[in-house]
């Protein structure tokens, strides 16, 4: 199979230009005549879905949260990206694009990131035109921050819920051409299968979870904007509904998956206190912008933080990266914290956390000042530990965040299922093997506002899609096999809870497929997925019924996909000898403990064909061709 | 959203239609009833006055028959309110059971709401005791009114007549207690139903809303336990 | 810790629901409380019984999906916070807590403590809104906003659609969440243009809805886990009378 990116070649500033204007449009008049189904509901959901119903296309939404607020794009504290330049201060977007490729390890598509970063000012503007409270200065004008160790001030921000406010602002647009009719939202309803008829996309299987009536929606094409799948390693930072089943099972219909091993472990997380832990809880990372990241100096020092003088700390990001310090991108800090703790230095009851002490700068500005900054961070924190941060050092963790990896898509983010559209977190496109802070909340609404309703039309007015009868055979095929799978669930009948399998396939895959990987570990986690998952098709239980509200049935969709998905993580891993970015492969590295990238025989997009559930995928490489940014290697000394 | 001009009845059923309308109904009507007891008792504290004759003179100003249509004008307008407001207040009242068919098992509720949530009843129990009040006082069906002259009630020793008897000045305090709870809530309610908010000022409003209902029974309070302590009499 | 649980379960929409007592033992402190009812799912699940439906999703505060009352509390006895972020050191050994659903006629059970408040988002697809089509925008700087301002309208845009308002409200109303939508538009000049049809639309909307009428009673106020303040309740009403007055729209 060969990849076709699309991706334009030329002058970078003009590529997105000229590849625009080489794309078919299709006639205002015909847009009404075309139904797209947008699945998801989240920040690249909810604003494709508005924005294509507003050039007049006939959208169907479906999420299966309650209300297509929910989708997890709100739980976005830090901020968003954007190269306004409005601080005067170097940043251009030709600096966006480099550094996004540059903290993507040089694993991304040079032309989809330049356009990204074009994007990124229009993102604002539009946001700003929708009532988005961005944070402003006195004198009225936005207000800008410099986030995750960028060197400019180029992140807008509101408060610390600036996910929560883009989110409103696409969900009001989405619901503003809900109220027009232009738009027919599906919430609790979640997909089960892709509808594939003569090679093209042309619908979705879904499930009413309020009924458990499995139906078809049927249209001329498909958008997936799904999110990330950082629920296989069970405790992350997404919120316990967040899945990957849309994407595999597009997947398990011809989909390919790219770069699966990619992905994005948080360091300022709230760690794990007890067995019952079911989720991990972020703090914004702006955090680290104030607070000194230290362990005792000494293994097996168990006195509190206040009696630990100030020789016997070991601040070892400020000692070992003496330029940036604390503000080392989001990789190097949490690698650092487990080596810290891999040596017995980690505090807490469980040893597995570092402190970050805002002791320092309290001392420095007041209390008031980090009060006002991070007021309601710290109040987070102490409501769910119980501690209160201006006096005792926070202990925080790293923890799973963002998946880099996702469907492999084209430079009109379509995958290689024709009209099978990809955007936001669920596809690969952007972040190359590191997302930047502050870049997902772009991203999402880079593609859904301004790249998929420019894009499709492409595809819509070049190719012939007649009506599909719905009692066509792969529709047919589809919903038995829907139904089928459900059933299976139902009648396995064993005596173990999804959660229980759940957590223990999160524990295989924190284990041996984490934050450091090794092969070792990597082969050890493809001996056990396999054969939890056989386990948990014997021995699952799921009390109740597939014709109701069963939330532990869907669970189990989900968990199921997820062995699967974890197995083609790992096997990605394996595969991807080098360092690069959130995949960290010990044995490549270089004599100080940095990741050792190896561009001569990685520099690819891989991307996985599903060959049959438990076997082996097939590797197809899209080769990444890099004009305008070099392949240095990072350094943060 | 969109809005057409509409004929100005079906803009005022259409306002009504709204709780939000029926509650400025009741801000405003509340506004009405709010400055009638103020002028009420300001009429009530003359019988303070060391001059005895004072508070029958200033009846007997009200009683003139020049000014008639101005009494009765005054009166109707109150009736109207009264009336609406306590329409206002059981159509509201009668939402709220549309609203939440099913009720809850268990169900707290936050203290300093107490006011807020009892309207309907010390409104209710306000009501009855301002009909006793004007059949006593007014019709004089009670008891027997004494008359200066035409038009000329003497005010004074009916009043301290009345409250010389316990269970009448008992009723007229439960009364006024009950009468602050609902100005508590309800001077503030006023000025939130018609929008008159600030964080500023908020604070404000409810202060004045707490001090002005305080300030109202304690000074209307403060006639029949005169009375009965033995310092006012005729 | 253990904990005697009263919770309401019910079928679906059309059956009758009922309280059913539940024993939750080895609770811990740290425990968040809806971590608690996952652990007793676990158990029932292992006795082969259906476990209790209830709605979660970030577990952060933030995305809404959660609430129920305990003990006629919305979100439970801490005040500023979800239950996902309530944490079971707030309870005490051998507490005994009621769980309801929210109850609203606009807010149907849908199962357990799980409720269907889709009556949200048409209020929202009422009006609460600024039109601005996809790449019409002019430079984000193009318009200043009042520090102020912006700070008072986060402060309402804040609101994260959870219904404890409604669910706590004597009467059912919606009228803080409705209020919050209106201030956190109406207070920004973007949001000018549609302010009064906005305020019409949504009040039209929430009458269909069956939402009850505000009273200025406070619960919602008191439980709002983002603190939400009752003066965007007092901005709706003044844009409802500027409304009528302006637009002569009733």
């Amino acid at each position: 199979m060969d990849l076709i990116s699309k991706a334009p070649t030329g002058p970078i500033e003009t590529r997105w230009d000229r590849h625009r204007f080489s794309l078919k449009l299709v006639n205002p008049a015909n847009k009404r005549k075309h139904t797209i189904l947008v699945v998801g509901s989240g920040l690249a959901g909810a604003s494709a879905a508005a924005s294509l119903a507003e050039l007049g296309y006939q959208v169907q939404c479906f999420c299966f949260q309650d209300s297509p607020r929910r989708a997890h794009s709100i739980a976005a504290q830090g901020g968003i990206n954007a190269a306004k330049n409005y601080h005067n201060d170097g940043d251009s977007i030709y600096r966006l694009f480099y550094d996004t490729v540059k903290g993507g390890d040089f694993r991304s598509r040079e032309s989809n990131v330049y356009r990204l970063a074009q994007i990124s000012v229009a993102i604002i503007d539009q946001c700003v035109a929708q009532g988005v409270p961005f944070a402003r200065e006195y004198s009225g004008y936005l207000d800008n921050r410099s986030f995750g160790g960028a060197q400019v001030s180029r992140t807008f921000y509101a408060r610390g819920q600036t996910g929560q406010q883009l989110l409103l602002g696409a969900y009001q647009a989405l619901e503003r051409q809900v109220g027009a009719g232009a738009v027919a939202m599906f919430p609790r309803t979640e997909m089960l299968d892709l509808i594939v008829i003569d090679g093209k996309a042309r619908g979705i299987v879904a499930r009413n979870l309020i009924t458990g009536k499995i139906a078809s929606h049927l249209g001329d094409a498909v958008v997936l904007g799904t999110g990330g799948y950082g629920n296989v390693y069970y405790l992350s930072t997404n919120a316990k509904g967040s899945n990957a089943t849309a994407i595999w099972r597009a997947h398990k219909r011809g989909a390919l998956f790219a770069n699966p091993c990619f992905t994005q472990i948080h360091p300022t997380c709230i760690p794990v206190s007890g067995h019952y832990q079911s989720k991990l809880t972020l703090m914004s990372e702006s955090l680290r912008n104030d607070g000194r990241v230290w362990v005792p100096l000494h293994k097996g020092d168990r006195r509190p933080p206040s009696k630990i003088p100030d020789d016997e700390r070991d601040y070892y990001l400020e000692r070992r990266y003496p330029s940036f310090g604390n503000l080392v991108p989001r990789d190097v800090a949490s690698r650092n914290a487990k080596a810290v703790c891999d040596e017995g230095r980690g505090v807490g009851e469980t040893s597995l956390a570092v402190y970050l002490d805002f002791r320092d700068a309290i001392a420095r500005l007041g209390p008031h000042v980090i009060h006002e900054r991070y007021g309601n961070l710290f109040d987070m924190y102490q409501r769910i530990t119980g501690e209160d941060p201006y006096s005792v050092p926070m202990r925080i963790y790293p923890a799973i965040h963002y998946t880099m990896g996702g469907l492999w898509v084209d430079y009109n983010l379509m995958s290689n299922v024709p009209g099978l559209y990809v955007i936001g977190e669920a596809n690969f496109s952007d972040h190359g093997a590191n997302r930047l802070g502050a870049s997902a909340l772009m991203q999402g609404l880079a593609d859904g506002y301004f790249v998929l309703p420019n894009t499709i039309g492409d595809y819509l007015a070049a190719n012939p899609l007649e009506p599909v009868d719905r009692n066509n055979a792969a529709v047919r095929d589809a919903e038995a096999g829907v139904a089928r799978f459900t059933r299976r669930l139902l009648e396995a009948n064993g005596t173990r809870s999804v959660d229980s399998f759940h957590r223990e396939l999160g524990q295989i895959m924190w284990d041996y497929c984490g934050m450091s990987r090794t092969a070792g570990s990597l082969e050890r986690a493809l001996s056990k997925i396999p054969e939890l998952r056989d386990e948990y098709w014997r021995d699952v239980r799921v009390v109740g019924s597939g014709e109701e509200l069963n939330q532990s049935l869907e669970k189990a969709g989900r968990v199921a996909d997820f062995f699967e998905l974890a197995e083609l993580i790992s096997t990605d891993a394996l595969q991807r000898n080098e360092s690069c970015g959130g995949h960290f492969r010990e044995e490549y590295q270089t004599p100080d403990g940095e990741a050792a990238r190896d561009d001569e025989n990685y520099s690819y997009v891989a991307a996985w064909e599903f060959r049959g559930v438990g076997q082996m995928s097939e590797l197809h490489k899209e080769p990444l061709v890099f004009d305008y940014v070099h392949p240095t290697y990072r350094s943060y000394k | 959203m969109s809005s057409v001009a509409v004929p100005s009845v079906r803009r005022a059923a259409r306002f009504y239609e709204a709780p939000l309308g029926k509650k400025v109904v009741m801000a405003v009507t509340g506004m009405i009833l709010f400055g009638y007891v103020v002028a009420h008792l300001a009429g009530n504290l003359q019988v303070y006055s060391a001059d005895h004759q004072q508070i029958n003179r200033y009846a007997a100003a009200l009683h003139n028959p020049s000014v008639a249509v101005l009494l009765w004008g005054v009166r109707a307008m109150l009736l109207l309110a009264v009336a609406l407001h306590i329409i206002a207040a059981l159509q509201l009242w009668n939402l709220k059971r549309i609203a939440r068919p099913i009720g809850y098992v268990k169900k707290d509720d936050v203290p300093a709401a107490y006011a807020a949530r009892t309207m309907i009843w010390s409104g209710s129990i306000i009501l009855a005791f301002v009909i006793f009040h004007i059949l006593h006082l007014t019709a004089g069906t009670v008891l027997p009114l004494e008359e200066l002259g035409p038009n000329r009630p003497n005010v004074r020793a009916n009043l301290i007549g009345g409250f010389q008897h316990p269970a009448v000045a008992g009723f007229y305090i439960l009364a006024m207690l009950l009468l602050c709870l609902h100005l508590h809530h309800g001077v503030w309610s006023m000025f939130q139903s018609v929008g008159v908010s600030h964080p500023r000022y908020t604070l404000w409003l409810k202060r004045f809303s707490a001090v002005s209902a305080l300030a109202i029974a304690f000074a209307n309070i403060s006639i029949p336990v005169a009375v009965l302590a033995g310092w006012l009499t005729q | 810790m253990r904990l005697l649980l009263h919770i309401w379960r019910q079928r679906n929409a059309q059956e009758k629901g009922r309280t059913i007592r539940y024993l939750a033992a080895d609770v811990n402190p740290d425990m968040s409380f809806l971590e608690m009812l996952d652990v007793l799912n676990e158990s029932l699940i292992a006795k082969g019984e259906e476990p209790v439906a209830f709605d979660h999703d970030c577990r952060e505060g933030i995305c809404g999906t959660c609430g129920f009352m305990i003990n006629g509390v919305a979100h439970g006895p801490l005040r500023g916070t979800t239950l996902c972020q309530l944490h079971m050191r707030h309870f005490h050994d051998g507490e005994e807590l009621y769980l309801e659903p929210w109850r609203a006629r606009a807010f149907p059970v849908v199962r357990d403590l799980v409720v269907d408040r889709s009556a949200f988002d048409r209020l929202i697809s009422a009006g609460g809104f600024i039109s601005a089509s996809t790449g019409s925008a002019p430079d984000g700087n193009a318009i200043l906003v009042p520090k102020e301002n912006a700070e008072q309208a986060m402060d309402a845009a804040a609101c994260i659609g959870c219904g404890a308002c409604v669910a706590m409200c004597p009467n059912a109303s919606a009228s803080l969440f409705m209020g919050a939508k209106i201030s956190h538009l109406g207070l920004l000049p973007q949001g000018q243009p549609e302010r009064l049809e906005r305020v019409l639309a949504m009040v039209a909307q929430s009458n269909e809805e069956r939402f009850g009428g505000c009273t200025n009673i406070g619960e919602c106020e008191a439980v709002c886990p983002k603190q939400i303040k009752l003066d965007v309740i007092a901005r709706m009403h003044r844009d409802f009378l500027r409304a009528g007055w302006r637009r002569r729209a009733f």
